[in-house]
């Protein structure tokens, strides 16, 4: 592999590649910097929304869930540098659709789960359908 | 990114990967480096490997109510662990992040100083991990007592598995930098390693938020 074709595919990126318009060491180490620095405090406020009671009870579920969210899509940009940038549109057709899997897979189970467990006769019932035959 | 556009028409054709389209300068460019098409098809594994620990959070999900007249989340997780746990992850992606800028500029030492770092933090969390599996086994609350407590040994055993995995690959990949320098494919190894540490630090967010800080709200 010449290093003439190497060069002719710079616009390409890789998953993990940082951009070489702003790369250098110290851009480098500031954007790892930057992504700690935002996990820790996303990491901090759920760790502290369990324990407060500012908030009401219901909605911390969904304050961790945001949080949670949050924090993967700061990994994804900081750390495996998977951005919006326009050559790294392979890279984020691939992660649109393992997401879709991702929420697909969880919501379904837990909807056709709770449906389920909805139209289950109760346990004690069904046992004494088996007595009386 | 101005100057690549003028040099490259086409490098913003959003359907390249491995080979150009038929477009005019097709013939121009063969297929892509083996360095974007490695990093691709471990994005894709990646990926394959989230969709996987879906099933196992669908899973937990379902059944962390079903604790069979035993202990929920609420009696069992120790936050004070679970926090130490995530501060060691997160540690641990970071000085993988400063261990990658220094393969970037080809520093062997400093890569090797950062892989150790990494290392350290990641066996930490994995003590931490194993120690609170054996504790919970010894109190009686091993992955038969309950389906809450088998798909949560599934969940975050599974973790646990990768990040043992990924400990070994660091190893290896750390004693064939010493022997063997920044080989072309050792560069496309480490890339791919890094890769991997990070989404393990993807899927502890999930855990953490999932199973152990809802698991203590419930």
């Amino acid at each position: 592999m010449s290093a003439q074709h190497e060069s002719d595919w710079q616009g390409e990126l890789a998953p993990g590649d940082e951009r070489k318009a702003d790369s250098g060491a110290s851009s480098g180490v500031r954007g790892y910097l930057l992504g700690l620095a935002l996990s820790v405090l996303l990491t901090a406020a759920s760790f502290a929304v369990i324990g407060t009671k500012l908030l009401w009870a219901p909605g911390i579920p969904v304050a961790l869930g945001v949080f949670a969210v949050a924090q993967m899509g700061v990994h994804l940009v900081f750390f495996l540098h998977i951005n919006s940038g326009p050559d790294n549109t392979n890279n984020i057709l691939a992660l649109a659709f393992g997401v879709m899997v991702v929420v697909i897979v969880i919501s379904g189970s837990l909807w056709i789960m709770s449906h389920l467990n909805h139209n289950m006769m109760p346990m004690n019932k069904l046992t004494d359908l088996h007595l009386q035959h | 990114m101005s100057t690549i556009a003028t040099e490259l028409p086409g490098a913003f054709d959003p359907h390249r990967l491995g080979h150009r389209g038929d477009g005019p300068e097709a013939a121009d460019h063969g297929p892509a480096p083996k360095r974007i098409i490695v990093g691709y098809g471990f994005w894709i594994f990646l990926l394959s490997d989230f969709v996987m620990f879906s099933g196992f959070f669908a899973a937990y999900s379902v059944l962390s109510t079903s604790t069979a007249g035993g202990p929920s989340g609420r009696d069992l997780f120790d936050i004070h662990n679970v926090a130490i746990e995530t501060a060691c992850l997160l540690a641990s992606s970071f000085a993988c992040g400063m261990a990658s800028i220094a393969v970037e500029e080809r520093k062997a030492l400093t890569a090797q100083l950062w892989l150790v770092v990494t290392a350290a933090l990641g066996l930490s969390f994995l003590i931490l991990e194993v120690n609170e599996f054996f504790s919970l086994i010894a109190a009686g609350n091993g992955p038969q007592r309950s389906a809450f407590l088998s798909s949560f040994f599934t969940l975050v055993g599974c973790h646990g598995l990768h990040v043992t995995v990924g400990l070994l690959w660091m190893l290896t990949m750390m004693a064939q930098l010493f022997s063997k320098g920044f080989a072309p494919n050792l560069l496309r190894r480490f890339r791919c390693f890094s890769l991997f540490w990070h989404a393990l630090d993807i899927i502890w967010v999930a855990v953490f938020t999932v199973v152990y800080l809802i698991g203590v709200t419930q």
